[in-house]
């Protein structure tokens, strides 16, 4: 279906598509109740526990009071109802915001202030720095000349960098008046929610310009959610609002998710049902049977001769609810408070508190902790997940004089402070190009200092370390940069950036010395992305051994170069990047080869070594962890080498002899296959041998792997207990997440930042460190925690708790429910047959009330062994990750468990009182109080 | 989703090479400190080692066996002597029809001698058990209705008693339900050497329902005026708490073999006494071919004759002591050491989890 958007046309399009009025609620007030229950009864227990409580109104049938199945059935209801309406209204508030907020859109010719909610397909949006957008826009005007905007996209995939955004070519030009006035027809396809692709067209009417059909791409359009930046206003035609934006149509209600215990409990609470069954149908055939032939004869029961059509089914019914107390109502009830607790007691733990920011711990999920034990993989983030994402300028290397090497930090180096009193030209120069080569921008604060805002952690922390230098970069003044060193203020003209792409691994800028008039190129970047373009007569083999020598401590390098350039060849080097800027085809690809054009014979100053430390206590958690048989993949998006770097100093990986590391790469298919093929080989053969095997993929290999050789990289993921991860995309690392979840693996991602959000929300346990990178991460976790040496607690001490606690409370909820059943389908052969309950209602509800449930809730601060223990012997974990404490065979104990009690507490109560003698009460008395001094010692025995 | 994600600082000539940390918030999100939220409450631990689970048996053992034996013997001690007589007190001429003959207008009366075996110390209880009655009954159990009996207000709450509520024409029948309908109507009378035992019949139901459950004031009316007689008739001008025949009836047996007081004799009854009884055998369990029995019986300081509880306690003490015996052979032949870590499951077969 497509659709034909008249901009500005305020009554065409008017009813033709929904208002931009988001609605993320479940509920409205008048639909609440009946949709809830609905809700609520397509769940099989609880339509199981109604049809019980409607059975029991039947007093012909009932053995009990019907208040002791519908007092706890409708306090459970309530309680989740009341859950959800909060929830709901908290989904209405949150939207309701969102709704009002107040945008500028053009209203018959005239920009007026609306509430978000009121804006229309068809209209034309303005927005300014920082806005957030509201809807699906197509760009039409920007306040750049050369119709560029930066957005930011982070809320939509993940991605912290800024995007770039053009105005459609038809478009290009107008001015801020004609903007108001523009009228035109777009055409696209129907909402979907493809965030990479938009493929429409553009055809602006008769009195503006021409009337060609221009072609629009995603490129053109910025999407809602996300934040224009460095960009002073931008104005949109709305295209898709309210909950048909591609945002709106991406979102879904994100599935709860459901632990591995969870599963377990519900498929023995289907075995007991069908158990149940079977016991009802047996008994209630016998009981007719007895019926006919015994109690007939049974003078004083006065058995009417003739009887109702449904009599047959009124012993089977009978007992249907006295054998409906084997699946315990309340059990649902108790393990989502006690869960609850569980995760309270991760937000109290003091040992879990983050000493520099003092936040504690979160478990914003509450009803996932017994998953926290039976993790295998866990998948983690590299930068400010593993590191501190704190970069300090450490070392540098200056025309081959390494700075810094005695004292760990170049900024106390007496050389080099001595270096530049004494103006030394390189250092100099080293300088200048660590202060100025930059996206940074400085901005004063109130009380004068200079506060740097920054893209790149890494840059921040060369302009820092200039400035401790004496080089400070004061003010950038459009294209005016100031820079003041020792007393000094010098000037410069930035001409051009040549920006940095992942593919160019460098950037430069191109200066000319407002002083001088000099232009020269200062470049910075990776060293295989500098060192090759060095000048023929340079010897760079110092600097290659100043990148090893760093990258061997863990540090990041950067290679500094520059070099003068003339006049005339900026001015004709300058026509051709113009040109490349605008051209549509391949533009980055036009631009990165334009680019190589200025970027050779250069200069190479020196090498930087910035370190990015590990966080405290990381290695001792992976080797912990790895101890207690979970498996570490690191996924992160930064280059093979640092990554490796980082990953033998924090244990991940071991280095040579012990240990192995091959790498998958490739650029091709068949080169991936390859390469896929000899490493799976190699696993295959050393997986009998105690070595630790790991292999290394990036990005581009990956996404052939994942697409083409899907099985052999499963059977590899499988193999292997460790994997880097370079280069890696967000919805890469998700999809490596399902990947292993595709393989019935317990996973666990954890990570800081806006690119794991997705990875976060697919893993079965999402951890988030409230770190450097804001709390997206945090937000959209399970568990926020402040440093990863959290996560051994986390999982250790928290996880192996509740699991245990909350194997014992299931089992032991059933145990009791069974207990007190077989008792009463034991007496059933001795009455009869015919359905009687030994106990009164108001025994069966003490029993299930306070004698079973308030003494077992001690069991849910019970340790099983001192966090010490678990601690120091990690392998205790296996027992949970297998799920040792809660199967069908740990059941099947417990069951038998229950059937031997209730054979010894039935024999027991009817003999104690002189067979003969017994009494219906006294005998109900006894064996009740026999459970429930079974019980209470099954409780005292178990719990430690 | 803000400008936080671009990170921002000073630049501070004179500060450190690093940037500073935040400032610390010592703010109120910190929780509060105490045993319960840190799961730091004291508890103990005890570790089960071999001595104190031999030590532990023992003890068992040897508390169990001696209250064993002792109940063994109080309830050897208790004299009881079970007289069958359904099938003997029909004439035999009507032994091929019990029923029709049991529902005829014929005489019932039957003499049964018994013969005591052992001294019996007083007071001697007569009960009557009947067999394969199922008091327990689902039909039979529920109906009742415990406010009528209580309160002679409530003479007209009969629900749950159909269908022995309310006679054909509307009357509320006091006390209703089947189990009241089919009071046990055989009687007894005693003789030893033709003098007359009295059978005391007060005193043989429980206290509380006396004072409590039956009224003082309700009386029996329209009790067995139906067409169908089931039991005993009740005298209207006696208050149901007087009743206690009615009331020990209406103390459902738990099992379908039950045993119900129905007198005390308070003489001692000497060895090889030979007592008369003469009985009316009026109620009916030939239809469903129940036992019925007279039983004399003494008791000891732990009730009725029973050997369960004597046999129960030394098997158990026997167990342990059997348990404890094992354990120690166990323990001396193959002794090991507390806490080796090589019997941990991760060290005995490395690699396999």
């Amino acid at each position: 279906m497509k659709r034909y958007i008249y901009i500005n046309d305020d009554e065409t399009s008017q009813d033709l598509y929904c208002a931009n009025r988001l609605s993320n609620r479940k509920y409205t007030l008048m639909n609440f109740l009946p949709k809830n229950l609905w809700e609520q009864f397509s769940r099989f227990m609880n339509q199981y526990f109604l049809l019980i409580a409607c059975l029991q109104l039947w007093s012909l049938i009932t053995p009990v009071n019907p208040a002791s199945t519908w007092g706890p059935l409708i306090f459970i209801f309530a309680v989740s109802a009341t859950k959800e309406a909060w929830d709901d209204y908290n989904r209405y508030l949150s939207d309701k915001k969102a709704n009002e907020k107040e945008v500028w859109v053009v209203k018959q010719g005239i920009k007026k202030l609306i509430q978000s909610q009121d804006i229309r397909v068809g209209n034309i949006v303005w927005l300014r720095e920082n806005d957030e957008v509201p809807c699906d826009l197509v760009l039409i005007g920007t306040s750049d000349p050369q119709g560029v905007c930066y957005v930011e996209t982070a809320a939509l995939d993940g991605e912290t960098d800024l995007k770039t955004r053009l105005i459609p070519a038809a478009c290009m030009g107008m001015d801020f008046e004609l903007l108001h006035k523009i009228k035109g027809v777009i055409e696209c396809p129907g909402p979907d929610k493809d965030i990479r692709r938009f493929d429409g067209n553009l055809r602006l009417l008769p009195p503006f310009i021409d009337n060609d059909v221009c072609p629009l791409t995603i490129k053109n359009t910025i999407l809602q959610s996300c934040y224009l930046r460095n960009t002073e206003w931008a104005c949109g035609v709305a295209v898709y609002t309210g909950n048909e934006t591609k945002l709106g149509m991406t979102r879904g209600i994100p599935e709860p998710k459901l632990t591995a215990v969870d599963a377990m409990i519900d498929k023995l609470t289907g075995a007991i049902f069908v158990f149940q069954i079977v016991v009802v149908i047996v008994l209630g055939t016998a009981g007719n049977v007895w019926k006919d032939t015994e109690a007939r004869k049974q003078w004083y029961v006065l058995y009417p001769q003739e009887f109702p059509w449904y009599e047959l089914l009124v012993i089977p019914l009978r007992f249907e609810l006295l054998c409906s107390i084997m699946i315990p109502i309340s059990i649902k009830v108790s393990l989502d408070l006690v869960k609850s607790l569980y995760a309270k007691f991760i937000d109290w733990d003091y040992e879990m508190i983050d000493p520099e920011t003092d936040t504690p711990s979160h478990a914003t999920n509450t009803a996932i902790s017994e998953d926290l034990a039976q993790v295998e993989y866990i998948l983690t983030d590299k930068t400010g997940t593993l590191t501190e994402n704190r970069m300090i300028f450490r070392r540098c290397c200056i025309g081959g004089i390494f700075y810094g090497n005695e004292t760990g930090d170049a900024l106390k180096d007496v050389g080099l402070l001595n270096a530049i009193t004494s103006g030394s030209p390189d250092v100099i120069r080293f300088l200048t190009v660590m202060a100025v080569c930059n996206t940074v921008i400085p901005a004063k604060s109130k009380a004068g200092a200079i506060l740097y805002k920054a893209q790149s952690q890494d840059e921040e922390a060369l302009v820092h370390a200039a400035a401790q230098l004496h080089m400070v970069l004061v003010n950038k003044n459009a294209s005016i940069l100031e820079i003041k060193f020792n007393g000094s203020v010098l000037q410069y003209e930035i001409l051009e950036t040549l920006e940095f792409t992942s593919d160019r691994k460098r950037m430069s800028v191109v200066v000319k010395d407002c002083h001088s008039g000099n232009i020269s190129l200062l470049s910075k970047g990776a060293d295989e992305a500098i060192l090759p373009y060095a000048h023929a007569g340079q010897q760079t083999r110092t600097f290659v051994e100043a990148v090893e020598q760093y990258s061997q401590l863990g540090l990041r390098t950067l290679c500094l170069a520059w070099r003068e350039v003339e006049e005339d060849e900026y001015q004709e080097w300058s026509l051709m990047f113009k040109e490349a800027s605008s051209t549509l085809i391949d533009r980055e690809w036009r631009i990165a080869e334009v680019c190589q054009r200025l970027e050779h014979d250069l200069k190479v100053l020196g090498v930087t070594a910035i370190e990015d430390r590990l966080q405290d206590g990381v290695p001792e958690t992976i080797e912990t962890l790895r101890k207690a048989g979970i498996n570490f993949w690191m996924l992160t998006g930064d280059k093979q080498n640092t990554a490796i770097q980082i990953a033998l100093s924090c244990n991940f990986i071991s280095p040579e002899p012990k240990g192995q590391l091959l790498s998958i790469d490739g650029k091709t298919e068949d080169e991936v296959c390859r390469s896929l093929e000899r490493v799976l080989l190699t696993m295959r053969i050393t997986t009998s041998e105690p070595k630790d095997v790991a292999f290394v993929v990036d990005g581009w290999a990956l996404e052939i792997a994942l697409k083409h050789y899907r099985k052999a990289f499963t059977e590899l993921a499988i193999l292997s207990r460790t994997a880097i991860c370079c280069r890696v995309t967000p919805s890469q690392k998700a999809q490596l997440v399902e990947l292993l979840k595709s393989c019935d693996y317990r996973t666990l991602a954890i990570g800081d930042g806006g690119n794991d959000v997705r990875m976060i929300q697919k893993a079965d346990i999402g951890v988030g460190i409230s770190g450097r990178e804001g709390l997206q991460a945090a937000r959209a976790a399970d568990y926020s925690i402040g440093k990863f040496r959290f996560l051994k607690r986390l999982i250790l001490v928290h996880g192996r708790y509740s699991y245990n606690r909350t194997a014992f409370l299931s089992q032991y909820s059933f145990y009791k429910s069974l207990l007190i059943c077989f008792i009463q389908i034991f007496f059933s052969f001795i009455s009869g047959l015919s359905g009687t309950s030994l106990f009164n209602s108001v025994s069966l509800m003490a029993y299930n009330v306070f004698y079973t449930s308030i003494p077992v809730l001690v069991s849910t601060i019970d340790k099983d062994l001192s966090e010490g223990t678990v601690m120091q012997h990690p392998q205790i974990l296996f027992y949970c990750q297998a799920g040792r404490l809660l199967n069908p065979s740990t059941f099947a104990g417990w069951f038998g468990r229950s059937l031997f009690h209730a054979i010894v507490a039935f024999v027991i109560s009817i003999h104690v009182y002189a067979y003969e003698k017994s009494e219906m009460e006294e005998v109900s008395m006894v064996a009740l109080s026999g459970c429930i001094w079974l019980q209470a010692f099954v409780v005292a025995l178990e719990t430690k | 989703m803000n400008s936080n994600a671009a990170s921002s600082s000073t630049a501070n000539p004179d500060a450190a090479g690093s940037p500073d940390p935040p400032a610390p918030r010592r703010s109120s999100k910190r929780p509060k400190y105490s045993k319960f939220t840190q799961q730091e409450l004291p508890a103990c631990k005890p570790i089960l080692t071999p001595k104190w689970v031999i030590l532990t048996f023992l003890v068992v053992g040897i508390a169990f066996v001696p209250i064993g034996i002792t109940s063994l013997l109080a309830s050897r001690d208790v004299v009881e002597i079970v007289d069958r007589y359904e099938t003997d007190c029909i004439p035999v001429a009507n032994r091929t029809d019990k029923v029709a003959f049991i529902q005829s207008n014929a005489s019932k009366t039957c003499t049964r001698q018994i013969t005591v075996t052992k001294h019996m110390k007083r007071p001697v209880y007569v009960y009557y058990q009947l067999d394969n009655f199922y008091q327990n009954h689902r039909r039979y159990v529920k109906s009742r209705n415990d406010e009528q009996l209580k309160k002679r207000s409530k003479t007209s709450e009969t629900s749950q008693c159909e269908p022995e509520d309310t006679t054909p024409d509307g009357k509320p029948i006091v006390p209703c339900g089947l189990i009241a309908w089919s009071l046990f109507n055989d009687t007894y009378t005693f003789s030893r050497n033709k003098r007359q035992l009295t059978v005391n019949k007060n005193g043989i139901a429980w206290k509380s329902d006396r004072d409590h459950k039956f009224g003082k004031e309700v009386f029996p009316s329209n009790f067995q005026n139906g067409t169908l007689i089931g039991g005993a008739h009740l005298d209207e001008s006696i208050p149901l708490s007087k009743q206690e025949d009615l009331i020990v009836w209406m103390r459902t047996a738990a099992l379908p073999t039950f045993r119900k007081l129905y007198g005390k004799i308070e003489v001692d009854l000497e060895e090889n006494d030979i007592i008369d009884v003469i009985l009316e055998n009026n109620y009916n369990t030939y239809s469903f071919s129940g036992k019925k029995k007279l039983v004399l019986s003494t008791t000891s300081w732990l009730g009725g004759k029973n050997d369960f509880l004597g046999i129960a306690y030394l098997t158990v003490g026997g167990l342990c002591f059997f348990l404890a015996l094992s354990f120690t052979i166990v323990y001396l032949v193959k002794p090991r050491r507390l806490g080796d870590p090589s019997y941990l499951s991760w060290n005995r077969n490395p690699g396999g989890h």
